[in-house]
C-alpha cells in the first residue's frame, strides 16, 4: 500500500477547501498541504451557487446589523461569537477575493455592488451576475495554482480518518482511476467536503453531496450538531430540482398561488407592495417561506403539476433588461429546464431541500473536538446558521470559516508530531475491507439505487418540512432496515478502474449515517424552531432547547443526542419578526 | 480477462484519429476546403508575377499570354479560380469581427458593422483598381 | 412519442479488454429526460458497471461532457426527444485518453492550464483592507464572455488541431488566458506572452472555429484566440522596431 505524508491535508476542493488550503500555504510556506477531492476542484458544488454573499461594505450598514439579521434568521440558535466572527471578517474575505480576480458586479463608478436578499434589513449581498458560486469557485481554483507547495490528489475517494493517541493523523483514501489504496498520512486534517442533500429525493443538490465529511467525523467519535435543520429553498424547479435564486425575489419577483394570489401576506410576513420591502413578503426567510408553500397546498390553493405541486414565480413585471442583466443564468434555465422564458411567463417552483444548517460540530476556529481534525463551509456546524440560514451567508462562511480552519490547523500541524505507526496498521485494515468486503464477494441482490430511493423516501415523508413523533420514528426504523439491507447490496462492478458503482455504494453507506443523525436529532428536539417543525411541538421552547442537538454515533442502534448550550453575547432571545 | 492488465495499472486507450477526419463533419470539410483555397491564392500570385514579366518583355510576348488566357480550358480553369479566390476572400471576411473586438466608448462595435465596414474596404478597394485599370 | 429508445455506448474496460466495445441499453423514453437521465437509468437498473461523470445536471460544472451521435455536448443539457428516432450513440469526449467506458483523462488540460498563470498578476498589490480595486461595469465587460468557462472540454473534443498536434495549449486555456489579459485590474500580460506565443500556443489555431460552436457557454474562445493574434503579432513587430523596449 503507497503511503504520502504530508502536513496538512484538505479533504474537499470546493469554496471552504480551496480556501483553506491557500490559507495554509499563506500562513506557512514550509508546510506540504494536500488537497484530495473526490471530483476536480472545479465541479464543486459551489459551483451552482447563484444568489450572492454577504458582507457588509455600504456606509448604511453595520456589523451589527449583519450579525442581527443573521442571529433572528437563525432563530438566535447561532452561537453569537461566531457570528460576530463572520460579520467581522467576511468584508476582508471578500475584498480578498476581489483582488483575486473574482468578477463582482459592480456600480458605475466601479465600486463593488450589493443587492437586497432574504431575511436581510439592509442590502449587503456581493453578488457576481447570478453565478456567484460558479465565480468564486472559479477564482478560488485558479488562484490556488499559483500555490506550487499545494499538492492536489484529483478523483481520490476518502473512506475514512486515521486516528491514534486521541489525535486525526490522516486519511485512506480510494484512488478512483486505478482502483488503488492509499493511506495519506498528516499531522492535521480539514474537513471540508460538503452537506448531504442527496438523502432526500428532490434537491438542489448535486450528485456529490452525500455528506461524505460528516460521517468521516461522525464514525471517529465527532459529534454531528444540528443536524435536525434541513433547509429547503423555497424555489426549486420541479422534476429537477433546479435552484433559481433568491435573487430572483430579490430583483423584485412576486410568488403566486393558483389564483395569482401574493399569499404570503397571509402568513405574517406583511403587505404585498409593488418593489420589494427588505426581511418582508417574498423577502422573508427561507423557512417561513417554504412553511407557508406547504400551508397553501394544504388549503388547495397550489398547483398541480405531473411533478408535483408548484406555486408561481413571477418575474415578468422586472422586464428584460432587468433579467439579462441580474438574472441570466435564471433564464438560461427555464429556457432550457422548463422551456419557459420568465420574460413572458410564469415560472412553475417548490420548496427543494438546499442546506444543511447542521454538521460537524466545531468551534470559532474550525477546530472539531478531536484534535487534528478541523471542519469548514457546508460540513461543518461552528453555529453561523442556527435553526435557518439566511442566503448569502453560505458563501461568505465558507471563505471566513474556510480561512480559519487552515490557519488554524496550520498552527496545530507547525507544532504536532509527526503521525506514528499504528496508522499504517490501521490503513492496511481499510485497505483489506474495501478490497475484500467492499469489492469483494457480495451476496443478497440488493441494488445500489433501490437502497438510496428508499432511504430518500423515508427521509421526505419522515423529516420534510413538518414532522411528528410517528413519522421520525418509521423513518428511524426503516434507515435501520436499510442499514442491515445495504450490507446486502451487490455490485455489477467489481473491477478497480473507475468504478463508479462502489463510489455510489460508499456514498450511500455515508448517506445513511446522515440520514440516521437527522432523524434522531430531529426526535430529540421537541419544539419548532426554524426549519425544524414539528405538528406535535409546534412552539418555541427557550427553556428546555435554546440549544444545539449533538449526535454521537452508538455502535450499535441509534445515536445518542446530547444538548450544548448556545452562546448568547449581545443578543438576547427574541421574537422573530418579518413585515413588520 | 485482459492479460495485458496490471493491477491498478491500467490502460488507457487512445483513439487513432482517421485519415480522413475531415469528412466526419460539414465544418470539417469546409475548413479543409478554406484552406486548399490557399493554393488557388498562391497559384494567382504566380499568374500576376508571370502577367508582368509578359509585359516586361514586350507586346509579343503579351500578345501570346493573353491568347494562352483566352484559350477554353484556360478560361475555364480561371473561373474556378476565380470561385476558389472568392470562397477565400468571403470566409477571411467574415472570420474578422471574431479576431476584432472595437469599442465605441462603452458599447462594443456589433460584429455585423466590423463585417460590412470590411467589404466596404474590400469593395473600393476593387473599384480604385478598376477604374485605374478600365479608364 | 416513442415508449423506449436505444443508446449504444461505448465501453472501455481494460481489466477484461484491450480495445473498446459498443453496448446497446434499451431505456424508457421520457420526454423530460435529457441524456444523462437515460445514461442514470442504465447505471440504476439495468447495469452499474457503466461509469461516466456527472454531478451539477444544470449545466454549470462541466462534469457531463460526451460524445452524442458525434457531437461533443453537455449530456444533462441534451434532450433525448431530439435525438428521435434514435439509436443514440454515446462515447467519450474525443481527443482525450479513455480511462473507462466514458470517462476521459483530463490531466493534460490542467497541466496546460497553470502554464498560462490563470491569475491576477500584480505589480502593484495593495492590501484586501484598503477596498477593492475599481472596475466599472463596461471593464467587466471586456473580459465576462471569457470567464463563463466552465473546463468542460467540449471545445478540446471539437477541436482537429488538439488531435492532431496534443502539444496544442487549446481553446479553454488559450481564453481563460485572455480573461486575465483583458481584467482591467491584471498586470500579467507580459509574463503570459511567452507561454501563449509558442508554436504550440495560439499559432497552432487556424481557425477551424468549431470550438465556439460547441461551447455551452457562449464564451468563443476562437475569438479569443484570433484577438490574441493581433496583439500577439503587434507585439512582435513592436519589438522587431524598438529592440529593448520589451513586448
Amino acid at each position: 500500500m503507497e503511503t504520502h505524508v504530508h502536513d496538512v491535508l484538505v479533504i474537499g476542493g470546493g469554496g471552504a477547501g480551496l480556501r483553506a488550503a491557500i490559507a495554509i500555504a499563506e500562513t506557512d510556506p514550509a508546510l506540504r498541504v494536500a488537497l484530495v477531492s473526490k471530483v476536480y476542484p472545479m465541479r464543486s458544488h459551489t459551483v451552482s451557487a447563484e444568489g450572492g454573499a454577504a458582507a457588509v461594505i455600504k456606509p448604511d450598514d453595520t456589523l451589527e446589523a449583519h450579525a442581527y439579521d443573521t442571529i433572528s434568521g437563525g432563530e438566535w440558535l447561532c452561537d453569537q461569537d461566531a457570528v460576530e466572527a463572520l460579520v467581522r471578517e467576511a468584508p476582508e474575505e471578500l475584498l480578498r477575493l476581489e483582488h483575486w480576480g473574482c468578477p463582482w458586479s459592480r456600480e458605475p463608478d466601479g465600486q463593488v455592488a450589493v443587492r437586497a436578499f432574504g431575511g436581510m434589513k439592509i442590502r449587503r449581498t456581493w453578488f457576481a451576475a447570478d453565478k456567484t458560486g460558479f465565480h468564486l469557485l472559479h477564482t478560488l481554483f485558479q488562484t490556488s495554482l499559483k500555490y506550487r507547495g499545494v499538492a492536489r490528489y484529483d478523483e481520490w475517494f476518502v473512506t475514512r480518518l486515521l486516528v491514534d493517541e486521541g489525535r486525526c493523523q490522516g486519511v485512506v483514501a480510494l484512488e478512483l482511476a486505478t482502483g488503488e489504496v492509499h493511506a495519506l498520512l498528516a499531522r492535521a486534517v480539514v474537513l471540508a467536503t460538503g452537506g448531504g442533500g442527496r438523502v432526500f429525493p428532490f434537491t438542489t443538490n448535486a450528485n456529490i453531496k452525500t455528506g461524505d465529511g460528516m460521517t468521516l467525523a461522525y464514525r471517529a467519535g465527532v459529534p454531528l450538531k444540528d443536524m435536525e435543520f434541513v433547509q429547503y429553498h423555497p424555489t426549486g424547479l420541479p422534476f429537477t430540482g433546479i435552484l433559481i435564486t433568491e435573487a430572483a425575489r430579490s430583483e423584485g419577483g412576486w410568488l403566486l398561488n393558483k389564483d395569482g394570489y401574493r399569499y404570503l401576506q397571509d402568513y405574517d410576513l406583511g403587505r404585498p407592495e409593488p418593489v420589494p420591502v427588505l426581511r418582508a413578503m417574498e423577502l422573508g426567510p427561507r423557512d417561513r417561506l417554504s412553511q407557508a408553500f406547504v400551508k397553501e397546498m394544504e388549503k388547495g390553493r397550489t398547483i398541480e403539476t405531473p411533478h408535483g405541486h408548484v406555486v408561481h414565480l413571477d418575474l415578468r413585471h422586472l422586464g428584460a433588461r432587468v433579467i439579462e442583466a441580474k438574472l441570466p443564468l435564471v433564464r438560461e434555465l427555464c429556457l432550457q429546464y422548463q422551456h419557459l422564458d420568465p420574460v413572458r411567463e410564469l415560472i412553475p417552483v417548490r420548496p427543494v431541500v438546499h442546506y444543511m444548517m447542521g454538521g460537524v460540530h466545531t468551534d470559532l476556529t474550525g477546530a472539531t473536538p478531536l484534535p487534528g481534525l478541523y471542519a469548514a463551509g457546508e460540513t461543518a456546524c461552528v453555529s453561523i446558521n442556527g435553526a435557518n440560514r439566511l442566503g448569502s451567508n453560505s458563501l461568505t462562511e465558507i471563505l471566513v470559516f474556510g480561512a480559519r480552519a487552515g490557519r488554524a490547523a496550520a498552527a496545530y500541524a507547525a507544532r504536532a508530531p509527526a503521525p506514528d505507526g499504528p496508522v499504517r496498521a490501521q490503513a492496511l485494515d481499510e485497505e483489506r475491507r474495501i478490497l475484500s468486503q467492499v469489492l469483494g464477494n457480495r451476496s443478497g441482490g440488493e441494488r445500489v439505487a433501490t437502497v438510496r430511493a428508499a432511504m430518500q423516501r423515508a427521509l421526505e415523508e419522515g423529516a420534510g418540512i413538518y414532522r411528528d413523533e410517528s413519522g421520525l420514528r418509521r423513518a428511524a426504523e426503516t434507515i435501520q432496515e436499510l442499514k442491515a439491507r445495504v450490507g446486502r447490496v451487490t455490485l455489477d462492478d467489481r473491477s478497480h478502474t473507475f468504478n463508479t458503482e462502489v463510489v455510489a455504494l460508499l456514498e450511500l453507506e455515508n448517506m445513511l449515517d446522515v440520514a440516521e443523525a437527522i432523524v434522531h436529532s430531529a426526535l430529540w428536539r421537541r419544539e419548532s424552531r426554524g426549519a425544524h417543525q414539528r405538528t406535535d411541538w409546534p412552539a418555541r421552547d427557550d427553556a428546555h432547547f435554546l440549544a444545539h442537538s449533538l449526535a454521537y454515533r452508538s455502535a450499535h442502534g441509534p445515536p445518542r443526542v446530547d444538548p450544548l448550550p448556545v452562546t448568547i453575547t449581545r443578543w438576547p432571545p427574541g421574537e422573530r419578526v418579518y413585515g413588520r | 480477462m485482459n492479460p495485458a492488465y496490471r493491477r491498478h495499472h491500467p490502460k488507457w486507450h487512445r483513439a487513432r484519429m482517421p485519415i480522413f477526419w475531415w469528412l466526419r463533419k460539414w465544418s470539417y470539410f469546409r475548413f479543409i476546403a478554406r484552406e486548399l483555397t490557399s493554393l488557388f491564392v498562391a497559384y494567382a500570385a504566380v499568374l500576376l508575377l508571370v502577367e508582368l514579366r509578359a509585359v516586361g518583355a514586350g507586346p509579343e510576348a503579351l500578345a501570346r499570354f493573353t491568347a494562352w488566357l483566352r484559350s477554353p480550358p484556360v478560361a475555364a480553369l480561371h473561373v474556378v479560380v476565380l470561385l476558389a479566390l472568392l470562397f477565400h476572400t468571403l470566409t477571411w471576411l467574415h472570420l474578422a469581427p471574431r479576431a476584432m473586438v472595437v469599442r465605441l466608448g462603452s458599447r462594443r462595435v456589433p460584429d455585423v458593422a466590423v463585417l460590412m465596414g470590411h467589404y466596404g474596404g474590400w469593395l473600393a478597394a476593387s473599384g480604385l483598381v478598376a477604374w485605374v485599370l478600365l479608364r | 412519442m416513442p415508449e423506449t429508445l436505444v443508446l449504444e455506448v461505448r465501453r472501455y474496460r481494460p481489466e477484461e479488454e484491450a480495445e473498446p466495445t459498443w453496448q446497446r441499453y434499451q431505456v424508457p423514453f421520457r420526454r423530460e429526460w435529457m441524456v444523462l437521465d437515460a445514461l442514470n437509468h442504465i447505471k440504476d437498473h439495468l447495469d452499474g458497471s457503466l461509469s461516466f461523470r456527472w454531478s451539477c445536471r444544470m449545466g454549470v460544472c462541466g462534469s457531463c461532457g460526451m460524445m452524442v451521435n458525434g457531437d461533443p455536448v453537455l449530456t444533462c443539457a441534451t434532450y433525448l426527444e431530439t435525438l428521435l428516432p434514435g439509436p443514440v450513440r454515446v462515447e467519450p469526449l474525443r481527443g482525450f485518453p479513455v480511462i473507462r467506458d466514458l470517462v476521459g483523462a483530463l490531466t493534460d488540460f490542467l497541466v496546460k492550464l497553470r502554464r498560462v498563470q490563470p491569475w491576477i498578476v500584480r505589480e502593484t498589490e495593495s492590501p484586501p483592507a484598503q477596498g477593492e480595486y475599481r472596475q466599472t461595469p463596461d471593464e467587466l465587460a471586456a473580459y465576462r464572455s471569457y470567464a463563463q468557462c466552465i473546463n468542460c472540454m467540449l471545445c478540446y473534443s471539437a477541436c482537429p488541431i488538439y488531435e492532431l498536434e496534443p502539444g496544442f495549449l487549446g481553446p479553454a486555456v488559450i481564453a481563460l488566458a485572455q480573461r486575465y489579459n483583458l481584467d482591467s485590474r491584471d498586470q500579467g500580460r507580459e509574463a503570459r506572452m511567452e507561454v501563449l506565443s509558442e508554436h504550440d500556443g495560439i499559432w497552432a489555431c487556424t481557425l477551424v472555429g468549431e470550438c465556439s460552436t460547441v461551447c455551452p457557454k457562449h464564451v468563443d474562445p476562437a475569438g479569443a484566440i484570433q484577438r490574441y493574434k493581433l496583439e500577439a503579432a503587434a507585439a512582435w513587430a513592436k519589438a522587431l522596431l524598438r529592440p529593448g523596449s520589451g513586448p
